[in-house]
């Protein structure tokens, strides 16, 4: 008894709690105390130097106000596209890249390259491949005789738009998550099949696609998470425009920090958090369960 | 058909995909770069009728009393003492965090993992740096890039700690090591692999990031250089070879690192993600 005390108050004393000081005061004073006093302060009129309790009236204009009110309903549509499609695309592409073909190695550097480069930068490329006369995608579609689409300009196009260049953007991470988790799989498994006569797409059905369950959970939370807080593209690509067509609860944040509205701004901000935690976690909890069935 | 034949044609077409959809982007990109004014402004593939690429590039370096230089320079200074930061306090904090692994510990991490998903709250964080008075100044714009990315950081130090036998550690101490050199000398130097790989990624983010300069670092006098882009596109947005030059300049940094730290990159962002 004496000795296992004694060797705890050593590890105690070795492993001392005032090492993790540094980065915890920093993450609890810039990241958790902010996160706590968003709700208290989304309930105010606020000036920074000063702030008055005004209930519920922020949630109030912010539900009832349409320009407002599309953030939401935009967010969590931008945050479906871009992840679904990253699901899908992604594990087509990480079966392409699981086949033992020469010209892998070429494509897994060619499809990660967006991944390192600046969005802003992505942004203003593609808002200039989205040139409604001039751009090089419309240029293509106009020599192929289709004709010229209104990328960024046209209401009901342009939130796809700037999903399909986030989806671009975001395929390498996605797809090598996919390739990790197949090359994960035990090759026993797909061979003993092979030699029952499972044909290529049954192995996939049956073998790979449970096998590869927990790779697709990372890419679905991730893309979904990413959709629902992303910013720098659509603030890049089109501002929120045209007219509010295109904003998220992110750029509406930003609008209405920039009015100097900091109070309805947070209540933004909240809003956003709960999006992102009554969407991400039922949906991570669910998911991770079904893992454990398979 | 042959199966090899069919294997052939399945590999044109993917490269023929990716050339269309990857390669011609970047390309276009460099052309235009290399253009004049009008020849840009068709914003086609044609070559242009004069290489102006160094033409352009000092232009851009030139323009508003050369912004984007003391942009770069910001964000050399930002992103170096940021990654520091980031490396020594992460470590520290997942050395602990790992090797205790006791009820307050676990619910400090769950806390941290709160960090992957949890939107930053805009105006109230300006307002703490607003009372610790470095609301717009470099020093507030560090402190918050550290912050964001401790998260990230922490798991992956956590997890590459938890590879590291504990076994090295008593062997230490009863040699007579105390904490400060046990981490210094042993621990320290069996984490290189994971410290490269934190600092390589969290080097991209920070250089990279745009929101937080944004909302805490704004202004066109003393940008970052993501923000200088921004700005620069909004002065100068139809002149798309100036544009794209600055895209080509600003991306140089990026590009050497990917070539470089490619595995590290890889990994780093591929694990980093699946783990949180």
């Amino acid at each position: 008894m004496k000795r296992k005390g004694k060797h705890k108050s050593i590890a105690q004393k070795i492993y001392s709690r005032k090492l993790m000081l540094p980065a915890a005061a920093i993450y609890v004073v810039i990241f958790v105390i902010p996160t706590f006093s968003s709700f208290f302060f989304s309930f105010t009129r606020w000036t920074l130097k000063d702030w008055e309790w005004i209930g519920l009236d922020n949630f109030i204009t912010f539900f009832q106000e349409p320009s407002l009110l599309i953030g939401l309903k935009n967010t969590i549509l931008y945050g479906a596209m871009t992840c679904g499609l990253k699901v899908v695309i992604a594990l087509l592409l990480a079966i392409l890249l699981t086949r033992g073909w020469k010209i892998e190695g070429y494509l897994r550097t060619v499809i990660f390259i967006p991944t390192i480069i600046s969005t802003i930068a992505i942004g203003l490329m593609f808002k200039s491949f989205m040139h409604p006369t001039n751009g090089i995608i419309n240029q293509a579609l106009d020599q192929l005789g289709i004709g010229s689409v209104f990328w960024l300009t046209d209401k009901r196009l342009a939130l796809l738009s700037v999903a399909l260049v986030d989806v671009w953007k975001g395929l390498g991470v996605a797809t090598l998550i996919y390739v990790a988790g197949i090359k994960g799989i035990d090759r026993t498994y797909t061979e003993a099949a092979e030699i029952d006569g499972a044909s290529g797409v049954q192995r996939f059905r049956y073998i790979t696609l449970p096998l590869i369950r927990p790779a697709m959970n990372s890419v679905l939370i991730l893309s979904l998470i990413g959709g629902l807080r992303n910013f720098d593209l659509i603030w890049v690509m089109t501002g929120g425009g045209p007219g509010f067509t295109t904003d998220l609860l992110t750029t509406v944040i930003y609008k209405q920090y920039a009015n100097g509205l900091y109070g309805l701004s947070t209540a933004g901000n909240v809003i956003l958090f709960l999006v992102v935690a009554l969407i991400a976690f039922p949906v991570y909890y669910y998911l991770t369960k079904k893992e454990e069935v398979y | 058909m042959n199966k090899r034949v069919k294997r052939l044609i399945f590999q044109v077409i993917a490269v023929l995909v990716t050339l269309v959809a990857y390669i011609v982007p970047f390309y276009f990109i460099i052309l235009t770069a290399c253009k004049n004014k009008k020849e840009a402004s068709w914003l086609n593939l044609s070559l242009p009728t004069e290489w102006k690429l160094f033409e352009n590039i000092k232009e851009v370096l030139t323009v508003n009393d050369g912004m984007i230089i003391r942009a770069f320079f910001n964000s050399l200074v930002l992103t170096v003492c940021s990654v520091l930061i980031i490396v020594v306090v992460t470590a520290l904090l997942a050395f602990v965090m790992q090797r205790r692994n006791d009820r307050s510990t676990r619910l400090f991490s769950l806390l941290i993992l709160a960090g992957l998903i949890v939107p930053s709250s805009v105006v109230p964080t300006y307002w703490v740096l607003d009372f610790l008075h470095i609301s717009k100044t470099i020093v507030g714009l560090i402190i918050v890039e550290v912050a964001l990315n401790i998260s990230f950081a922490t798991i992956l130090y956590r997890g590459f700690m938890g590879s590291i036998p504990q076994a090295i550690d008593e062997a230490a101490i009863i040699d007579g090591c105390g904490t400060g050199k046990l981490f210094m000398k042993i621990i320290l130097p069996l984490l290189k692999p994971v410290t490269a790989t934190v600092a390589v990624v969290s080097t991209l983010h920070v250089y990279n990031d745009f929101v937080n300069p944004l909302y805490y670092l704004p202004g066109a006098k003393n940008a970052t250089i993501q923000l200088s882009i921004y700005y620069f596109s909004g002065q100068y947005g139809s002149d798309w070879n100036l544009v794209f030059a600055d895209i080509l300049l600003i991306s140089i940094p990026v590009v050497v690192m990917y070539v470089v730290f490619n595995k590290q990159i890889v990994e780093g962002m591929v694990a980093g993600s699946v783990k949180g």
